[in-house]
C-alpha cells in the first residue's frame, strides 16, 4: 500500500537523500538494510530529492536498500498499557513485553493556547530542603539541573522522582549509560515506583541521531495523559547529548554554524520540547527535570545559555550539593508565600548568613584577621551545609523550616539575624 | 488584478518553502500553502527567476511537493479598529481567547480568526461633515472604547486631499457597515468603515512631524527614570544574562508606566510569563484610571514553541498597533521580549534560504532590520497638531550574557538608552539588576542633570574603592575612602534597588523619586565626622534601615515625615560642623 522506493542518491552522515514523489515533510519511513529495519524522519525536500535523518544511523546502508514512506508523522502509543513498561529511542520494546499499537498520537503535536494554562500554583514537595525551602519546585515547571560529568544527577532525578506525589513518572534518556539506566529502573522498582513509570531510553551504546525522538515521544505520551487529567513528571537525562545530536545533523545537511557547530535554531528546538510542561485549565499537568551537562563547567556554553533562556531557572549540582548561588526556581514565589508564615524569612536568612559565611571562608583563606561575627559565621555555615545543604537530608519542608530556626538559635542572638520580631517570638527555639 | 495567482510547492525545509510559479508574484506578499483541507498563511520573501521562497508562519510537517500555492497580492497586514484594547493576539493577530473557544487546549495549525468581532456594535459619533476636505489620519468620527475615545480616522493609505461625501449619523455601527465615503479630485471614491487594513512592516506616516523625544517617560522605576532615564518617543534596551531579571522589570514597567496605552510583544519567550500577564491584568487596577490594567493594555504573544516565521511579524504587528493608538493623539509605549528572538528566527530563516552569513551566522541585513524597527518610535505632532508618541523598549537576550554579540551591538547602536543587565548585581540579589557603571541614557530625566551627576560620580569612586579593598583589605583603605564607598552602597541600597513585592516601594512616583534624590545629594555632599570605620559602617547601617522603613511609606503621609525627621536627626549627630566662610 505504501510507495517503496530503492534509488538512494546520496548517502552523508546519517542523512540519506532517496529519489520520491508524493512525501510529505516530517513524515516517517523505514529503511529495511542488510541489517534490519530502522526508521527514517523527512527532513528536507527539494522536487523529487527527500532527504531522511536515519535514526539508527547510516552505517551499512546501500545504495540499494529499500526505503517505505509510511505517510504519517512519527507516532507513538500512549495510554495506561505503557505504564511500567520500558522502550528504546524509537519507542520498541526493550522489555519483554508486546509491541504496542494502540492510541497512536503523533508526537511533536501543536503548542497549547496560552489561554488555557493557569498560573502554576501547587509545590512539588521532593524531600531536599535545597528544593523545597530555598527552591522550591513547581507542578507544570520546566527546570534543568545544571552539572558537570560525575556530578549525581541522575541520582538526584531519581530521588525526585520517588518522592513527588506524581501519577505518572517518563523518563526519556539520551545517550544514558547503561549502569545508568539499570539504576534507574532498580531505584524506582525497590522503592515501588516502577509500577507508575514509562522508561523511554537510548543508551550511550545506541546510535547517537536516535536519541532525537526521546523527548517528543516522552512529551506525547506525557500530554495524552496529562490530557485526561493525570499530572505527570517527566526527567530528561541528558539534554546535552540531544543538542549534540542537532549539532551532528545540521551539519550534515550543511547548515551554517552559529555557535560552536550548534545550529542557529538550538533555542527554538529546545524551547519546543521544554515548553510542553504545562499545567492545563481544567486537567492535568507536565512537570519537566532536565540534566543539561555543561561542558567544562562553563555556564555560557550554548547548551546551557539557551537552556537557561528557555526554563523557570535551573539547579545548579556542584561537589555534590546544590549550590545555593546560581541555583533559582523562577515559580518559588507563586507557592512558598502559603506554606508556614516563616518560609520566606528563613529562605532570605540563612541563605544571606551563608553568603556572608562564604566570604568569611575567603577572607580565611587570604590570611586576613578573623572577627567574632566571622568566628560565629564559620560555626554556622558548617552547621548550615552538614544539616540542610547535604544531599543526604531527606526530610520535609517543614522540619527543614524547624532545622534552619535551630541552626540559627545555636549560632547567633535574634537581633543578628534581622528577622522580624513577630516571627522570632513564635518560632526562635527557647 | 483579481485573477487568481497559484503555485506549486517545489522545496521544503524546514519553515521554508520555495513556489514554482509563472506568474507575477510580489515581494512580501501573503500566500497561502493549501494542503489536504488546511490552508497555512506564509509569506514571500525571496524571489528568484520562476521560484518564489516564502516564509510559513505555522508548523510545515505534512507539505509535499507540487502541493498548490494561493498568491493574495496583499502585503502581511494587521486590522485597525476598536476593540484591540485588553485583547490577547497571536504573532498574526488572531485573538487567542477565540482560538481557544473554538480549538480547545492547542493552536490548531492554518485555524485564522478575524481580529476584530465583525458584528459587535459601536456607538459612533460623527466628527467630519459633508464638504470637508480631508487627508490620511485626519478624524471623521469616534467611538468610545474602554477608557479612551477611539477616532475613526480617514485611512492612512489614502494619497491627497479628499472630500468628505457623506458621514454616517450617530447610532450604532458594525465593521461592516461604511460610516463614510470620500471623493479625491480625480472623482474617486472609497468607504471608510470602523476599520482599516495596514501592512506591518510599513510604519504610519499620517503625521505633521516628528520631534525630538524631549519629555521623561515616568516608569516608576527609580534607577530608570532618575538615573537612565526613558523619553516618550524615545528608544531603549535591555540586554542581559538569563535570570538577571529583564522580564521582570518589562512586567512591573508595563504595570507602572505612565502612558495611555502598553502593547507588549512577547516574542519567543516563556508561555508562563504571558499567562501572569493576561490572567492578573485584569484584576489590577490603574491607580490613574480606575480601571483594570487589561483596559489599556494589547497583547501580541508569540511564545517560544510557536512557529518561528511568526514572532517577526509579532513584533511588526506589535508596533503597527502601537502607532496606530499614536495616530489618536496617545502616548504609546511598546515592550518587546526579546527581540533576540526575533534575530534569532531571522538567522534561521536566513540560513534556509542559503545566505552568506554574517557574524555568528546572522544575516548581514540584521542591523538594518533592527535600526528600522526601533525607528518606528517616536514623537510625532499630528495634523491636527496634537503631540503624541510611541517609545519602544526592547529587551535583548545575549548569547553566553556577552554584550559583544551582534543583537546587543546592532541595538545599541540605534536606541536612546542603554539599560544593562549584570549577572553579578542579580546574583546579590540587587534589584532591578541594571548595573550603573555599564548603563546610559541620551535623554533628560526628572531629575536636574546636575544632581544625576553627582549620584553617577559617588557610584563610581564607591566602585573603585570597592576594587581597591579587594586588594588591600579594609585595614589598608583610607577612611574618606571608605566614607565614599558606604555613600555609594548606601545609595544603591537605599534608592538605585527597589523591592517590587512592596505595596509602595514597588512603584515610585517623579515628585517623589525628585524630594527623595534631592535629599540624598544632601547625605553624599555632607561631610561626616567618624572616629573609625566600624563607627562609620554602623553609622550607614542605621541610616539604611531608617531608609529603607521610609521607601515603604506612602510619600507625604504623616509616618513618612516622622521618619524623615529620625534620618535628620541621625544625620545631625555625625555630620562635621561647617565652616562658615562656605555658607
Amino acid at each position: 500500500m505504501h510507495k517503496v522506493y530503492s534509488n538512494i542518491i546520496q548517502i552523508a552522515g546519517d542523512v540519506i537523500t532517496v529519489e520520491a514523489d508524493g512525501v510529505g515533510y516530517n513524515e516517517i519511513a523505514q529503511i529495511t538494510t542488510g541489517r534490519g529495519v530502522s526508521l527514517a524522519q523527512v527532513i528536507k525536500l527539494d522536487g523529487e530529492r527527500v532527504s531522511l535523518q536515519v535514526f539508527a544511523g547510516s552505517k551499512g546502508v546501500s545504495t540499494g536498500d529499500k526505503v517505505r514512506f509510511l505517510g504519517h508523522p512519527m507516532r507513538v502509543a500512549t495510554g495506561d498499557d505503557l505504564m511500567g513498561r520500558i522502550f528504546n529511542g524509537s519507542g520498541l520494546p526493550l522489555d519483554k513485553g508486546p509491541v504496542l499499537t494502540e492510541n497512536l498520537a503523533d508526537i511533536a503535536g501543536p503548542p497549547v493556547n496560552p489561554i488555557k494554562r493557569v498560573i502554576p500554583n501547587k509545590m512539588v514537595r521532593t524531600g531536599i530542603p535545597m528544593i523545597d525551602v530555598f527552591n522550591s519546585l513547581v507542578v507544570s515547571q520546566k527546570l534543568p539541573i545544571f552539572s558537570i560529568a560525575g556530578e549525581p544527577y541522575n541520582e538526584l532525578l531519581a530521588r525526585i522522582a520517588i518522592q513527588a506525589e506524581v501519577d505518572v513518572i517518563i523518563l526519556g534518556g539520551m545517550g544514558l549509560k547503561y549502569d545508568d539506566y539499570l539504576f534507574f529502573r532498580d531505584t524506582l522498582e525497590e522503592n515501588g515506583a516502577l509500577a507508575r513509570s514509562i522508561f523511554f531510553i537510548h543508551t550511550a551504546a545506541d546510535p547517537t541521531v536516535e536519541c532525537l525522538l526521546v523527548p517528543d515521544i516522552a512529551l506525547a505520551v506525557a500530554e495524552d495523559f496529562a490530557l485526561k487529567g493525570k499530572n505527570v513528571l517527566v526527567l530528561l537525562s541528558d539534554m546535552t547529548n540531544f543538542a549534540d545530536a542537532l549539532k551532528e545533523i545540521a551539519i550534515t545537511m550543511e547548515q551554517v554554524p552559529s555557535n560552536r557547530g550548534y545550529p542557529g535554531d538550538l533555542y527554538s528546538q529546545l524551547a519546543a520540547r521544554y515548553e510542553k510542561a504545562v499545567d492545563f485549565d481544567t486537567a492535568g499537568s507536565i512537570t519537566i527535570l532536565a540534566a543539561t551537562t555543561m561542558p567544562g563547567d562553563d555556564v555560557t556554553h550554548p547548551v546551557p545559555d539557551n537552556t537557561g533562556y528557555i526554563t523557570e531557572g535551573q539547579f545548579y549540582l556542584k561537589n555534590k550539593v546544590i549550590e545555593p548561588f546560581g541555583s533559582l526556581s523562577r515559580l518559588k514565589q507563586q507557592v512558598n508565600g502559603t506554606t508556614r508564615s516563616d518560609h520566606r524569612a528563613i529562605m532570605d536568612t540563612t541563605i544571606q548568613l551563608f553568603a556572608s559565611y562564604r566570604e568569611t571562608l575567603e577572607k580565611q583563606a587570604m590570611g586576613f584577621q578573623m572577627s567574632a561575627w566571622d568566628t560565629k559565621l564559620l560555626k554556622y555555615g558548617k552547621m548550615f551545609e552538614k544539616e540542610l545543604m547535604s544531599l543526604e537530608v531527606n526530610i520535609p519542608l517543614e522540619r527543614a523550616l524547624d532545622t534552619g530556626w535551630q541552626i540559627l538559635a545555636e549560632c547567633f542572638e535574634p537581633e543578628e539575624t534581622g528577622i522580624k520580631k513577630a516571627l522570632v517570638e513564635q518560632y526562635w527555639p527557647k | 488584478m483579481h485573477e487568481k495567482r497559484i503555485g506549486k510547492v517545489s522545496k521544503v525545509s524546514g519553515n521554508m518553502v520555495s513556489v514554482q510559479t509563472d506568474s507575477v508574484v510580489i515581494q512580501n506578499e501573503v500566500a497561502y500553502v493549501r494542503h489536504a483541507d488546511e490552508a497555512l498563511k506564509a509569506e514571500v520573501i525571496r524571489v528568484r527567476g520562476n521560484v518564489a521562497e516564502t516564509q510559513v508562519f505555522e508548523n510545515t510537517a505534512g507539505l509535499a511537493i507540487n502541493d498548490a500555492v494561493e498568491f493574495t497580492g496583499e502585503l502581511l497586514s494587521v486590522s485597525l479598529g476598536p476593540g484591540l484594547l485588553g485583547q490577547v493576539f497571536d504573532g498574526l493577530q488572531n485573538p487567542l481567547p477565540e482560538l481557544a473557544q473554538a480549538h480547545g487546549f492547542f493552536l490548531k495549525r492554518g485555524a485564522y480568526m478575524n481580529s476584530l468581532t465583525e458584528d459587535a456594535q459601536w456607538e459612533f459619533m460623527p466628527l467630519a461633515k459633508p464638504q470637508d476636505k480631508v487627508r490620511a489620519g485626519d478624524k471623521l468620527g469616534s467611538v468610545p472604547e474602554k477608557i479612551f475615545t477611539h477616532h475613526i480616522m480617514v485611512p492612512f493609505g489614502l494619497a491627497g486631499i479628499w472630500e468628505v461625501v457623506f458621514v454616517a449619523p450617530a447610532g450604532k455601527y458594525t465593521m461592516k457597515q461604511p460610516i463614510a465615503r470620500l471623493r479625491n479630485r480625480a472623482g474617486g471614491e472609497q468607504d471608510v468603515f470602523l476599520k482599516q487594513e495596514w501592512p506591518v512592516k510599513i510604519p504610519i506616516k499620517a503625521y505633521a512631524e516628528k520631534l525630538k523625544p524631549q519629555q521623561p517617560l515616568v516608569t516608576r522605576i527609580r534607577l530608570i527614570d532618575s538615573l537612565f532615564p526613558v523619553a516618550l518617543g524615545g528608544t531603549y534596551c535591555i540586554p542581559g544574562p538569563f535570570g538577571a531579571g529583564k522580564t521582570v522589570l518589562q512586567q512591573l514597567t508595563s504595570r507602572h508606566a505612565e502612558v495611555d496605552v502598553v502593547v507588549i510583544a512577547a516574542c519567543g519567550e516563556r508561555a508562563g510569563e504571558v499567562v501572569e500577564t493576561l490572567k492578573t491584568f485584569p484584576r489590577l487596577i490603574d491607580p490613574r484610571t480606575q480601571r483594570p490594567l487589561s483596559d489599556r493594555t494589547v497583547i501580541i504573544c508569540n511564545t517560544s514553541s510557536m512557529p518561528v516565521a511568526a514572532r517577526e511579524s509579532s513584533v511588526y504587528t506589535a508596533v503597527t498597533i502601537a502607532e496606530y493608538y499614536r495616530q489618536m493623539g496617545l502616548n504609546v509605549l511598546l515592550l518587546a521580549d526579546s527581540t533576540s528572538r526575533w534575530a534569532q528566527a531571522m538567522r534561521e530563516m536566513s540560513g534556509r534560504l542559503e545566505e552568506i552569513p554574517g557574524e555568528e551566522a546572522f544575516p548581514a541585513y540584521l542591523e538594518s532590520r533592527i535600526a528600522s524597527f526601533y525607528e518606528r518610535a517616536g514623537c510625532v505632532r499630528l495634523n491636527d497638531g496634537r503631540i503624541a508618541s510611541v517609545t519602544i523598549g526592547g529587551t535583548v537576550s545575549p548569547a553566553g550574557g556577552n554584550f559583544e554579540e551582534p543583537v546587543t551591538q546592532a541595538t545599541l547602536k540605534v536606541v536612546g538608552a542603554f539599560h544593562g543587565l549584570s549577572r553579578e548585581r542579580s546574583d546579590a540579589r540587587r534589584y532591578p539588576a541594571i548595573d550603573p557603571l555599564i548603563s546610559w541614557s541620551k535623554y533628560p530625566g526628572v531629575i536636574p542633570a546636575e544632581q544625576r551627576e553627582k549620584g553617577h560620580a559617588i557610584l563610581r569612586k564607591s566602585h573603585e574603592v570597592a576594587q581597591m579593598m579587594k586588594v588591600i583589605g579594609e585595614e589598608g583603605t583610607a577612611l574618606a575612602d571608605y566614607i565614599d564607598y558606604l555613600k555609594g552602597e548606601f545609595f544603591d541600597f537605599v534608592y538605585l534597588q527597589q523591592n517590587a513585592f512592596d505595596a509602595v516601594d514597588e512603584a515610585c512616583p517623579a515628585g517623589r523619586q525628585k524630594y527623595v534624590f534631592a535629599f540624598i545629594c544632601g547625605i553624599i555632599e555632607t561631610e561626616f565626622s567618624f572616629e573609625d570605620k566600624s563607627q562609620a559602617l554602623h553609622f550607614f547601617q542605621q541610616l539604611r534601615q531608617l531608609f529603607k522603613g521610609w521607601n515603604s511609606c506612602p510619600f507625604d503621609s504623616e509616618e513618612f515625615r516622622k521618619t524623615e525627621t529620625e534620618i535628620s536627626l541621625l544625620l545631625g549627630q555625625k555630620r562635621k560642623a561647617k565652616e562658615k566662610s562656605h555658607a
